[in-house]
């Protein structure tokens, strides 16, 4: 903002005048293609062949891809069964939460599970909980990861409430998470021969190296007044607790499976899995399912047919809509860019358009 | 309400007066932090992030780390408070330059350098060629023998000529040294901002001549920030120091701007808010139930039975802050960012450069760039502003002969030259009047040419041409000014000048010949303020006549006249004029009264006609842009005929068969109210016509209108698409400006002169002309550009694209934080309704600040239409001005597109993640990873030219987001470990993505494609054919119209009186003859129009 340069006739002599052209030049902003908004641009037009083809690239793709999932999915052997209600004595029936919180009820049950094909090794064996919510906010924050990783941080509870700390000092492992940590236990045996059950590295590996320490050993856990679920063995340290990793990896859904251990061995076809079910864990307090789950895995993971139908049906619905715009294209062409279409070409007044 | 300054008195009036030290700042280091903070929270949203941080605090309802918000708040309020605190040091810095400059100053009777800070009221300052003036003198002396000295004002009022300033006589002749010693008192209003103005009196004490009281004028001061020129010392008593000088008090903060899409985006604001509360009531009161009939049940989750008293508050907060990111804090930062480049663009635009003076375009309100593209009514300046302001003397009438008529030019008229060569008498002393009688410095350069100096270019174009016939203006020293006639000189002593004010639209001098002594009044003024004071007998009648046929051709025309005065007429009107000049009340009314006691019987010598011709491009300008909606209205000083006769030339409106121009105008209530609903009627009937229908007002009828039939004026403003508002002042202008910003319409008001300010200021938009009246106005402005040409790019390329692009930023700013924040909600009503967030502090506060922001700002380089379509059909503009591109019912498009998008992430997300993949944090990321992906795909198939830029932001962004999260999921401490390298490696993950995108661009591409080839906007179809390189060039046909002010056009239709047309409410395009009821004479004989002169 200064006035010198920027007028014609300037008061006094020469040398200021050349001053005054010099700053001009300055002034001058320089070219270039950024600053006048002159960048070499592509500008994609809809046109009909790009959509439709897009459309219809999508539909051929989606469609075999969707099928391939599915059949991915069909692929794997799952065996599902619930046994909460059927895990209750019938004397019980009426009064289940009864049965599970009395200390000295037998809480063992058999159920036996035909293998309706061959289950090739390793079968996964999961447990699954319908309406539990471990991501309920007052539980999921309920939790000190500090402390689980190294052994100085055990006083670092704040966030553990209220199950933080015990008369005798504070709880490790804290919080509702690994209080109420799942305490049914499955045994296997097929024609009345146990099955092995691998219970190593069904917790993630980072878990085992950097969440929770080797050196932190369960303290005061589940002594206080009210006993939620498993207790641990204090003689073992928290990275060898893999059950306790699985469970505080918190489930995002209200549905959720938990890895419980891996059978090695190939479960032939039309055999029965006789499983021995110790029936601790409460959910009849607030009516949540216990499901039992044997499966295999495929490359895209366990029993879900979701993708693979969800694929086909939006490759279906692309497929659609690119017939659908080739039948508009051919029945009601019109040409892109029509001068005719521009209201004020009619109306040569130049009034205001519309 | 008076000082009174003690000069040299180094006691008093310490305290009562400030020092010399300036101050622009707004803080000081120790008021900084709180004056800004204070400054930041009184705005809405600041206030409301404020409270969603505070609420943040409390670990009990927080579903995020603070930090998610309390980071970015804090980033955004450290941004603009060390932009303010950068712009406060500067204006430190520069301060401090200032106060400490070393001036010389009388103390204790010896001259002392000291720093400029330091003067007190009541100082003797001296100062020496090109100083700059330290703060507000009153001068008492200089080198020149005769007391007088040159300043340059330019920083003050932006004028570049060299004004005199002279020595109050009671100082003349005071010696060198005793100027030292010099006591007395200057009797001087309190300060005030009116540069123009400086009623005072000097009194000087004994032993200093008398006791007289000398009156003292602006013409006495040399104000702060002058410099001093020509001259080789001058010395003066500071009368204003510091801030309170006349620059300081006139430094004002304008009050920031809002634009119409800043108060849309407010609105739209304020609409989620209000949606955001009512999700959190309804989700509060969902949570409260299920918390009570659900949750007591679970119980891993351990609820105690008694809560707190606040218990029932917590679910509700909870969800409030969860929903907190509804309103996007990111959007202030982003639209400032932008802003700040649209400004840049401008002035970076190589072809808004004015090449003849090498003045780049400027931006200087980098926040309104959005308002230019939806300017509705355009009021522009004529002189200067339309045209050049460069004046060349064309034509003249002397004693009732036309020169010039046939060549159009007067000075190559031999009838002239053979009038001058023979010295006839009329002819001399017309020529004396034009050379002499004004306020033109002659300043002699090296090479023996003379430059002159001239106030009014009018005066320098009558010099000039004076000059080439042979009257030459030679020298002016003090009071004596020679001219060469002839190879032979005259010298005229200057005995009075009586000033040109607006008022009087005359300005005299009075000379005395020094050969014969004889004492003469030179006059030249307007027509109406020279004609009807003409001494009774002459014939006016040639005059009037040539005034009106110079006007029809839109020259600006002079009068000149003079009479010679006795010896005792003028002694005794001196006396008056002494009196008055001194007087400190109403000092200008009594001086203008004054002079009227000598300007009369006037002998009228004969009538200048002087071209102002048209700036370059200004009726391709002015078509184009009316084409593009834009409705101009002509706000001039000047003469209607003159104004008029432009308005055609300049195709504001147009002739007879097209366009019809209704005239407004009355002495009295009535005749300006019956004129006035005469018009609105016609107006009405034609509005369904294609006719270019317009309407003239004179300032007279202007304020009685305003005045009293405000409604129907108001309602004739909206109907008119076209006015020429001639003869209003600075005020009026601005009250135009108002009357149409009260009617919700986007103003930008464009000047370049002084008159103008007030109603840069009062518009929507000032835009300013760098022109010769000087910086004034492209200093008061928003945006400063070289030449009328230029707004047609401002407007059509600037503001359009700054429309457009903040448009879609804005709405896709809320779009991308409604997306998030749906699947949040979503996720609440699988979580037990109890507020847990999905995704995790880092996330939310990367995804609003990083991931979502970065790739949308390339959008400052998209262009829907090239500019040169935009040029061709300027019709396009109608999107913005009408708002079509941001408004609610666009708006509801993205909120609908962030529901569906939403539930598309959040459904795939969870059926694909269901079981045994439920993990909390994979989850969280694959939803999130879903709204990056389709975030990017939303972008892209919103941009409508992809750059390198663009291709690197959208791009660039989405693998910024898996290195980003790679380099997260690398640290063990980070609650992602090794997340993102897990799902990386599951085919699921990746086919989950194809599914989101798929699924979620699909329809939107669908719909799209239909309604840009189905129902395509014009804007669509003018992409289509320019893409497709099809018949665009003939699409529009706008020939430009080459108009330009020649004489063979714009007389036509005008010159000859106008039929009546058939119906009686219809006035006739300018009417010239004579209408009885507008005849009758105004009750002030002061304010007569160009009219009256017929009742002489």
């Amino acid at each position: 903002m200064d006035a010198n340069g920027a007028t014609t006739s300037s008061a006094d002599g020469g040398g200021s005048n050349s001053k005054a052209s010099s700053k001009k030049n300055s002034r001058k902003p320089k070219y270039s293609r950024f600053t006048q908004q002159e960048l070499p641009a592509c500008k994609p037009v809809l046109t009909p062949g790009l959509v439709i083809a897009t459309f219809t690239i999508i539909g051929v793709v989606f469609i075999p891809l969707g099928l391939v999932s599915l059949s991915a999915s069909e692929h794997v052997v799952e065996i599902v069964d619930r046994y909460d209600d059927s895990c209750v004595p019938p004397n019980y029936s009426n009064d289940k939460l009864k049965f599970i919180q009395n200390a000295d009820t037998n809480k063992s049950c058999i159920r036996i599970l035909p293998v309706p094909k061959l289950m090739k090794k390793p079968v996964y064996i999961y447990y699954q909980l319908d309406n539990y919510y471990q991501n309920h906010r007052r539980y999921v924050k309920s939790r000190s990861d500090k402390q689980l990783r190294s052994k100085s941080a055990a006083n670092d509870i704040s966030d553990c409430t209220p199950e933080d700390k015990t008369k005798d000092g504070p709880i490790v492992p804290c919080g509702l998470v690994a209080w109420s940590l799942f305490n049914d236990t499955y045994g296997f045996s097929l024609d009345s021969k146990m099955i092995q059950v691998n219970k190593h590295n069904i917790a993630w590996k980072s878990d085992k190296d950097h969440k929770f320490g080797d050196d932190v050993y369960p303290k005061n856990f589940q002594t206080g007044g009210l006993i939620g679920g498993a207790k641990l063995n204090s003689s073992l340290p928290l990275s060898e607790q893999e059950d306790l990793m699985v469970w505080m990896r918190t489930a995002a859904l209200p549905t959720f499976r938990k890895l419980y251990g891996k059978i090695d061995e190939d479960l032939p076809a039309n055999k029965k899995i006789q499983v021995e079910i110790q029936n601790n864990y409460n959910t009849y307090s607030f009516g949540g399912k216990k499901k039992l789950v044997l499966s295999t895995t495929s490359w895209i993971g366990g029993k879900n047919d979701f993708l693979g139908i969800a694929y086909i049906i939006v490759g279906g619905l692309c497929l659609f809509l690119a017939v659908f715009f080739i039948l508009l294209y051919v029945i009601k062409p019109r040409p892109l860019g029509d001068p005719s279409y521009l209201s004020w070409n009619r109306t040569p007044s130049g009034g205001q358009p519309n | 309400m008076k000082r009174y300054v003690y000069i040299n008195d180094d006691e008093s009036s310490h305290e009562l007066y400030c020092d010399n030290r300036i101050s622009n700042r707004k803080y000081t280091v120790l008021n900084f932090l709180p004056k800004n903070l204070w400054e930041q929270f009184s705005r809405f949203m600041n206030q409301y992030f404020l409270l969603i941080a505070c609420l943040q605090l409390w670990s009990l309802i927080t579903p995020v780390n603070p930090a998610s918000t309390w980071g970015p708040l804090i980033f955004i309020f450290a941004v603009s408070a060390s932009k303010e605190a950068w712009d406060d040091y500067n204006r430190y810095l520069s301060d401090k330059k200032a106060n400490e400059k070393l001036v010389w100053v009388v103390r204790q009777g010896i001259r002392k350098h000291i720093q400029a800070q330091d003067i007190h009221v009541g100082n003797i300052v001296w100062l020496r060629e090109n100083d700059e003036v330290p703060c507000d003198l009153v001068l008492i002396g200089t080198s020149d023998p005769q007391g007088l000295c040159y300043v340059e004002t330019s920083a003050l009022d932006g004028e570049t000529d060299l004004k005199t300033r002279l020595i109050p006589t009671a100082c003349m002749g005071i010696d060198f040294e005793l100027l030292h010693k010099i006591k007395g008192v200057i009797e001087c209003p309190n300060p005030d901002k009116d540069i123009r103005r400086f009623d005072a009196n000097l009194r000087l004490f004994p032993p200093f001549i008398d006791n007289d009281v000398c009156p003292l004028t602006i013409k006495n001061t040399i104000l702060q920030s002058c410099y001093l020129r020509n001259t080789e010392w001058a010395c003066g008593v500071a009368i204003y120091t510091g801030n309170e000088t006349k620059l300081g008090m006139s430094r004002g903060i304008p009050e920031p701007k809002l634009t119409a899409m800043d108060a849309m985006i407010d609105k739209l604001t304020g609409a989620i808010f209000v949606f955001q509360i009512v999700v959190v009531m309804v989700l509060g009161i969902a949570g409260n139930v299920w918390k009570d009939t659900e949750a007591r049940k679970q119980w891993y989750v351990l609820y105690p039975l008694e809560g707190p008293w606040y218990e029932l508050l917590v679910i509700p907060l909870r969800f409030e802050l969860l929903c907190s990111i509804m309103i996007p804090i990111s959007i202030k930062v982003s639209l400032d960012l932008v802003k700040s480049l649209y400004a840049k663009f401008i002035d970076w635009d190589s072809e808004m450069i004015d090449y003849e003076t090498g003045i780049p375009s400027h931006a200087t309100n980098t926040a309104i760039s959005e308002d230019l593209g939806q300017v509705e009514y355009i009021m522009t300046d004529k002189t200067g502003t339309l045209t050049e302001n460069r004046m060349i003397f064309r034509r003249c009438c002397i004693s009732g002969v036309f020169y010039g008529n046939e060549s159009g030019d007067a000075l190559k008229d031999t009838r002239l030259l053979s009038a001058v060569a023979g010295c006839s008498t009329d002819v001399v002393q017309f020529l004396t009047v034009m050379a002499i009688c004004n306020t033109v410095i002659p300043i002699k350069s090296k090479t023996g040419a003379i430059l002159y100096k001239a106030q009014s270019q009018d005066e320098d174009a009558l010099v000039n041409a004076a000059a080439q016939l042979h009257m030459v203006y030679v020298n002016k020293n003090a009071n004596t000014l020679e001219i060469r006639f002839n190879s032979s000189v005259i010298k005229y002593e200057v005995l009075e000048t009586l000033e040109f004010t607006s008022d009087r639209k005359r300005m005299s001098v009075v000379v005395k010949d020094c050969q014969n002594g004889k004492i003469v009044l030179l006059s030249k003024g307007a027509d109406e303020a020279i004609l009807p004071y003409a001494y009774d007998g002459q014939q006016t009648r040639t005059f009037i006549e040539a005034v009106e046929q110079y006007a029809q051709l839109g020259l600006r025309t002079l009068c000149l006249a003079w009479r010679e005065l006795t010896e005792d007429e003028y002694q005794e009107w001196s006396l008056m004029f002494k009196e008055a000049s001194s007087t400190l009340i109403d000092r200008e009314w009594r001086i203008a009264e004054v002079c009227t006691r000598l300007e009369h019987d006037f002998e009228v010598l004969g009538v200048t006609a002087i071209e102002d011709r048209l700036q370059d491009g200004v009726p391709e300008t002015i078509e184009t842009l009316r084409k593009a909606g834009i409705n101009f209205w002509m706000l001039t000083g000047d003469k209607q005929n003159t104004a008029i006769q432009i308005a055609l030339s300049c195709n504001f409106i147009s002739p007879e068969p097209k366009g019809q121009l209704l005239l407004i105008d009355g002495k009295t209530e009535d005749e300006v109210c019956r004129s006035l609903e005469r018009v609105l009627l016609t107006m009405r009937i034609t509005s369904s016509e294609p006719k270019d229908v317009a309407f003239a007002v004179d300032g007279w009828a202007l304020e009685i209108a305003l005045k009293h039939y405000r409604k129907a004026f108001t309602e004739l403003a909206i109907l008119s698409r076209t006015a020429i508002c001639c003869r209003v002042t600075p005020s009026q202008k601005a009250q135009l400006v108002e009357l149409l910003k009260s009617c919700d319409y986007r103003t930008l008001a464009i000047g370049d002169g002084g008159n103008d300010v007030r109603m840069i200021q009062q518009a929507d938009i000032g835009v300013g002309i760098s022109g010769r009246e000087g910086l004034q106005a492209a200093r008061a402005a928003d945006y400063s550009i070289g030449k009328f040409r230029f707004l047609k790019r401002l407007i059509l390329v600037h503001g359009r694209y700054s429309y457009n692009r903040t448009a879609f930023l804005s709405q896709y700013s809320f779009y991308k934080s409604l997306v998030i924040c749906f699947i949040q909600i979503f996720f609440s009503f699988i979580s037990g309704v109890s507020g847990t967030s999905l995704f995790n502090s880092v996330s939310l506060m990367a995804y609003n600040v990083f991931y979502t922001s970065v790739p949308v700002l390339a959008s400052v380089l998209d262009k829907d239409l090239s500019e040169g379509t935009v040029m061709q059909h300027p019709q396009i503009l109608f999107y913005c001005q009408a708002g079509r591109l941001l408004n609610p019912s666009t708006f509801a498009g993205w909120f609908g597109r962030s529901l569906f998008h939403a539930i598309v992430v959040f459904v795939i997300t969870i059926h694909a993640y269901a079981y045994e993949k439920s993990e909390m944090e994979e989850l969280s990321m694959v939803a999130l990873s879903g709204c990056i992906w389709l975030q990017a795909f939303v972008v892209a198939l919103e941009t409508n030219s992809f750059t390198i830029v663009q291709h690197l932001a959208i791009w660039g962004n989405l693998v910024a987001f898996y290195v980003i999260n790679w380099i997260f999921s690398a640290i063990p401490a980070s609650g992602m470990y090794t997340i993102m390298f897990r799902l990386c490696r599951q085919p699921s993950y990746w086919i989950t993505m194809f599914l989101i995108v798929a699924a979620g661009m699909g329809p939107v591409l669908a719909l799209k494609y239909f309604r840009y080839t189905y129902r395509p906007s014009k804007i669509n179809t003018l992409q289509q054919a320019e893409r497709m390189g099809g018949p665009i060039l003939t699409l529009g046909n706008i020939e430009p119209q080459q108009r330009s002010i020649e004489k063979e056009v714009s007389p036509l239709s005008i010159s000859q009186p106008k039929s009546r047309s058939p119906t009686p409410v219809y006035e006739p395009l300018l009417s010239d003859s004579p209408n009885s009821s507008r005849r009758s004479l105004g009750s002030r004989s002061s304010s007569s129009y160009s009219r009256n002169c017929k009742d002489n």
